[in-house]
């Protein structure tokens, strides 16, 4: 007790203090804080206007201003509100309810004001000329569960397949022969990842109680190949080894060994 | 009447103001007139010049973001206009808050909770600062702008602009604290986006002036100030209110009698006259 007493309370100690005071509560309210930041920005089930960058860039970049939701003339676009359960204030849609419907003039995306819209990503140069185009835009992917697909028991539909703007690219119909009748055919939907742009208008258009085919972001829906497998037959495929980078050989305990060694060594075979 | 409208002049202006901004981004996006489109975070008037708030963007910059040129240009041109019409001019003539706190605050006096409560809860006004460096380290650690993710500003804003929804609920909740909690809570200490405007308006021009000589002592200013610790020199000294803090919201200029208070652009020329703080 002695010693405390000697210490002189000085203003440095005080100014201190209140410093690390004022750190203690902000610690306090950093973890909440930082507890929803976390949880909000990794919401996994939100679709963005066409030509949105990846949602963790998309995170960084909008403002919030709504000027996307003023633009669309469809009312397609909403900024989350809190009940949403979506990244307060940005921009969204939810297909069943209004699907996008692919303006060719995209005007939600060159009234963004940071760059969230990536203006770039859904135009093209065709001689010489820029010009905006919808088809490029990738806002989502459209699956189709076939277990409540009624094409796929073989009653005739094409409610997705004619409403998709990209008619039989986006979707294709695939013709079956249909056994259990015998002289039906089943008309099956089929999604080609490539085209489809995630507009959702499939989704608004299905028949069933709860839409058989709906719009998933791409970071779900979406699967990646790796470097693994190469198209043998088609000319260029293997250029896309090029950019894989380092290493892409898989690493087991067994692997560590050259095949040869490991061929050819008993103690292996015996164990 | 015409006493209740001189003493009420200079915030039936703010109302108007602040109502009217809303009621153009309505416009633009319920009706489709484009005079002003967007929020109050960035904004288009007349779907040429773009206006952005400083303060997000400078969250989003420490996010590691690289941002359009569009916003970039719009939040300069907002910092400039309240570095010289005073920063926190934003928070007592644009920001929609500031009518819910405000009612809170008239609510308070029909209450007449200033006297009954009497356990009053001291929080130093400094908290916004440091709201205001949480929410850009947090903005830097979690890659999100941090304070525009929870925002009640950015909520009534959105709400009353894009639907209200359940927006209500956390508008609520600031009236509560407002009305009960702590006295100005929100506005008066915690909010960093006033922070962020104190430091912007430091210097600037338009000031509120007092003229020692004219003072009565009835402190009615004081007693109306939402930020009374900027009003340190009332009768003591003249010159202009030199605090960033000071909203210029003028309700001290309307309750002051005998004419010792006014709006007036600081003097930075004249330097005997002591305004440069």
């Amino acid at each position: 007790m002695e010693t405390t007493d000697k210490i002189a309370i000085s203003d440095r100690r005080k100014f201190l203090a209140l410093m690390a005071q004022s750190g203690g509560f902000m610690a306090l309210g950093g973890m909440v804080w930082t507890g929803y930041l976390e949880e909000a920005k990794s919401a996994p089930l939100v679709l963005r206007p066409p030509a949105a960058v990846l949602e963790k860039d998309f995170m960084r970049l909008c403002i919030k201003c709504g000027q996307c939701v003023v633009a669309c003339p469809y009312h397609t676009l909403s900024l989350a509100k809190p009940g949403d359960t979506k990244p307060l204030g940005t921009p969204f849609f939810i297909p069943r309810e209004v699907p996008c419907h692919m303006c060719t003039d995209i005007p939600c995306v060159p009234v963004c004001p940071t760059g969230a819209l990536d203006e770039k990503s859904v135009s093209k140069i065709t001689e010489g000329v820029f010009e905006l185009d919808i088809t490029k835009a990738r806002m989502g992917l459209a699956v189709v569960d076939v277990q409540s697909c009624i094409a796929f028991w073989g009653i005739q539909c094409d409610a997705c397949y004619r409403a998709c703007p990209i008619m039989d690219s986006a979707i294709k119909l695939e013709y079956r022969r249909n056994e259990r009748t015998g002289k039906h055919a089943y008309l099956t939907p089929i999604v080609n990842s490539l085209t489809c742009t995630g507009c959702g208008l499939c989704e608004r258009a299905c028949v069933t109680e709860k839409a058989a085919i709906h719009v998933l972001p791409l970071e779900i829906a979406a699967g990646n190949i790796g470097s693994h497998y190469i198209k043998g037959w088609e000319q260029g495929d293997e250029q896309r080894l090029e950019k894989a980078s380092g290493d892409v050989t898989t690493h087991t305990k067994r692997s560590e060994k050259s095949a040869t060694d490991y061929l050819n060594s008993n103690e292996e075979m015996f164990k | 009447m015409r006493e209740w409208i001189r003493s009420h002049r200079f915030m039936m202006a703010r109302r108007f103001t602040q109502l009217s901004i809303l009621g153009l981004f309505v416009a633009a996006n319920s009706y489709g007139f484009r005079l002003l489109s967007g929020d109050l975070s960035a904004s288009l008037v007349m779907k040429k010049l773009p206006l952005a708030d400083p303060f997000a963007l400078l969250q989003m910059l420490v996010t590691g973001a690289i941002v359009g040129i569009d916003v970039l240009m719009g939040a300069a041109l907002i910092l400039l206009f309240y570095m010289v019409v005073g920063g926190r001019a934003f928070c007592s003539w644009v920001c929609p808050l500031n009518m819910v706190t405000d009612a809170a605050n008239g609510t308070r006096r029909v209450l007449l909770l200033d006297k009954t409560v009497e356990k009053k809860v001291w929080m130093s006004r400094n908290v916004r600062y440091w709201v205001l460096a949480l929410s850009l380290i947090l903005s830097f650690m979690t890659g999100v702008a941090a304070f525009e993710m929870v925002s009640p500003i950015g909520i009534l804003n959105r709400g009353i602009i894009f639907g209200i929804g359940m927006s209500a609920a956390p508008i609520l909740c600031i009236y509560l604290f407002d009305l009960f909690a702590v006295k100005n809570g929100w506005c008066g200490h915690i909010c960093p986006l006033g922070g962020f405007y104190s430091l912007v308006g430091r210097l600037s021009l338009v000031r509120i002036k007092h003229d020692h000589t004219k003072c009565t002592l009835c402190m009615k200013c004081k007693e109306i100030c939402p930020e009374k610790q900027v009003l340190g020199i009332i009768s003591k000294k003249s010159g202009a209110i030199a605090s960033g803090e000071c909203t210029n919201c003028g309700r001290c200029v309307e309750v002051c009698e005998s004419d010792a208070l006014s709006f007036g652009v600081r003097n930075y020329i004249n330097t005997n006259v002591g305004e440069k703080e």
